[in-house]
């Protein structure tokens, strides 16, 4: 039997493969907006890249550290990956007490023998921080990166915005980010607070910020009431702002209210009921002229 | 030494006449400039992240290389029945072994030379400085970690059967060395008993290919220190050394037909 010539044969072949694309462009599009458009990371990955959303946010806190972290071998209570440590100033250096604690969770321990003492001299063995200057960049990739593979985790929002708009002077970008978090996490007072910080902090607009702390401190309350136990801190952080932005819009009453609501929550309840005080002395006295 | 030098000429002929360098070389610097495309935050000079994946792109070339050109080279001799010819020229088998082993290396050295070369011309592009002592202290400790693989892997190749399981288990035990090399006597101690001995013993035993991983170190730009590396180099070429002595030993009592 002879094979047939190849112009055919080629024909044939084009034939087939333009059959193929048509019949495959339709399934790849549906493929790609499947699911509230989560795309094809979702429907490729499936749940397994919420543990790579998380390998990335533990990636961006090894950045953080300039390469330094100790594995699972070197400390059994290895500090958790805590969203808060990366977004704190450390300049406080050793009198800090948080960051004695942190060094200490963080620390490789005394060498053990010599191979691990002369080991130590190749790999980053000593406790540093990538918060100077515009080094801070390194670690938003990975961070942009586990926002993709998981918008859920309101960590990587909130870590990211903090290094854009505090130290790299990105605000819109910032803002941007927070919204596609607040997109995808419509209830998280977390990025709200953040979102009102940003419109307070870098855009001054404080009616906004008001605005926006008041809908993360509606959204606080409402997983308070639906038992999901969110952070005390964060109720207390929501009131003490918006105590600060009230009284600077002039509206003194609303001020003591939230710090009424305040003195529970907050670690030194003295200075709240002391700041109570002069407000109220400053209403009155402001009533009286 | 003629010999010597002669044997390891034709290995690094060989490598250049394969593919397998061109290949691997193709696929890291695509890889690295499709990364270098990607944009985050607007942000075109967060480098650590892209050198990364670049020197982890160029371990893994270097261990394929390493591994594939030395795992080939005895078995290929004997099989082709060239190995005769050879020593019948005269050659020693030990100067065959030193031959095969220095060609390889050279092989390996000149590999990394020009994938470590892109790395810097990329690193510079994008990071506007040369930490020139590091990126070349960088290199340098891979070779040195390639210099132990490869004697192990022509050791390996007169114990196994065929290139392929002697590469594949050569490959196996590195990867495993670099990433648990540093903590096995932690394993041991937790395992405890006769177990964690062997752990244990296993620790001080091994060569500790993981201090020669410096990619760390190049990339979140710590600043490694000659006068370690020099210190490491000799540990490594010590071991290379007794490695060869094995093969050597292997070889001298081998029967050549196959």
């Amino acid at each position: 039997m002879s094979l047939p010539r190849p112009v055919i044969l080629g024909c044939l072949l084009l034939a087939v493969t333009f059959t193929l694309a048509t019949w495959m462009n339709p399934r790849c599009e549906a493929v790609t907006q499947h699911g509230d458009g989560d795309g094809l990371l979702k429907t490729v990955l499936g749940e397994s890249r919420r543990l790579f959303a998380n390998h990335f946010f533990v990636k961006a806190d090894v950045y953080f550290h300039s390469g330094y972290y100790p594995s699972i071998f070197d400390h059994a209570q290895r500090e958790r990956v805590d969203a808060h440590h990366m977004m704190e100033d450390h300049g406080g250096g050793k009198e800090d007490p948080d960051e004695e604690e942190h060094e200490k969770a963080m620390s490789l321990g005394k060498p053990r023998n010599w191979i691990d003492r002369f080991g130590r001299h190749f790999f980053p063995s000593t406790h540093s921080h990538l918060d100077k200057g515009d080094e801070t960049r390194e670690i938003l990739p990975w961070l942009r990166l586990s926002a993709e593979l998981d918008p859920t985790q309101v960590d990587t929002y909130i870590v990211a915005s903090y290094w854009l708009r505090r130290h790299m002077g990105r605000i819109a970008q910032a803002e941007q980010f927070l919204r596609e978090g607040l997109r995808a996490n419509p209830t998280s007072h977390e990025i709200l607070y953040e979102l009102g910080s940003l419109y307070y902090d870098n855009r001054h607009q404080p009616e906004r910020a008001r605005n926006l702390w008041e809908a993360a401190l509606r959204q606080w309350r409402a997983q308070d009431a639906a038992g999901k136990s969110p952070d005390p801190v964060a109720e207390d952080a929501i009131l003490a702002n918006l105590a600060k932005v009230e009284e600077e819009l002039g509206e003194k009453t609303k001020a003591i209210e939230y710090l009424k609501q305040e003195v529970n929550l907050s670690p030194s309840p003295e200075a709240v009921k002391s700041h109570i005080r002069d407000l109220e002395q400053a209403a009155k006295s402001g009533a009286v002229k | 030494m003629n010999k010597v030098m002669a044997i390891a000429g034709v290995v690094v002929k060989e490598l250049m006449r394969r593919k397998d360098f061109y290949v691997l070389f193709v696929m890291t610097a695509l890889i690295a400039l499709l990364m270098l495309s990607i944009n985050f935050f607007n942000q075109d000079n967060a480098t650590r992240g892209i050198q990364e994946i670049c020197l982890l792109l160029i371990w893994i070339s270097g261990l394929v290389i390493g591994i594939g050109t030395a795992a080939r080279q005895i078995p290929a001799e004997r099989e082709n029945r060239t190995i005769f010819p050879l020593l019948a020229k005269p050659v020693t088998r030990g100067q065959f072994v030193l031959g095969k082993f220095l060609g390889c290396w050279l092989a390996c050295g000149a590999s990394l030379l020009v994938f470590h070369a892109s790395f810097w011309v990329l690193s510079a592009s994008r990071d506007h400085q040369w930490n020139v002592m590091n990126y070349f202290l960088g290199m340098w400790m891979q070779w040195m970690f390639l210099s132990v693989v490869i004697a192990m892997t022509l050791w390996g190749s007169l114990v196994f059967a065929a290139p392929s399981s002697n590469g594949t288990i050569i490959l196996v035990m590195v990867s495993g060395e670099l990433l648990l090399g540093r903590h096995l006597d932690q394993i041991g101690g937790n395992i405890g008993g006769w177990v964690g001995w062997l752990f244990y013993a296993t620790y001080f035993a091994v060569p500790h290919l993981e201090w020669f991983d410096v990619r760390e170190m190049v990339f979140q730009h710590h600043a490694l220190q000659l006068q370690y590396c020099a210190a490491a180099s000799v540990y490594a070429l010590a071991y290379a050394g007794m490695f060869l002595l094995a093969t050597w030993f292997s070889f001298r009592r081998k029967a050549l037909q196959t």
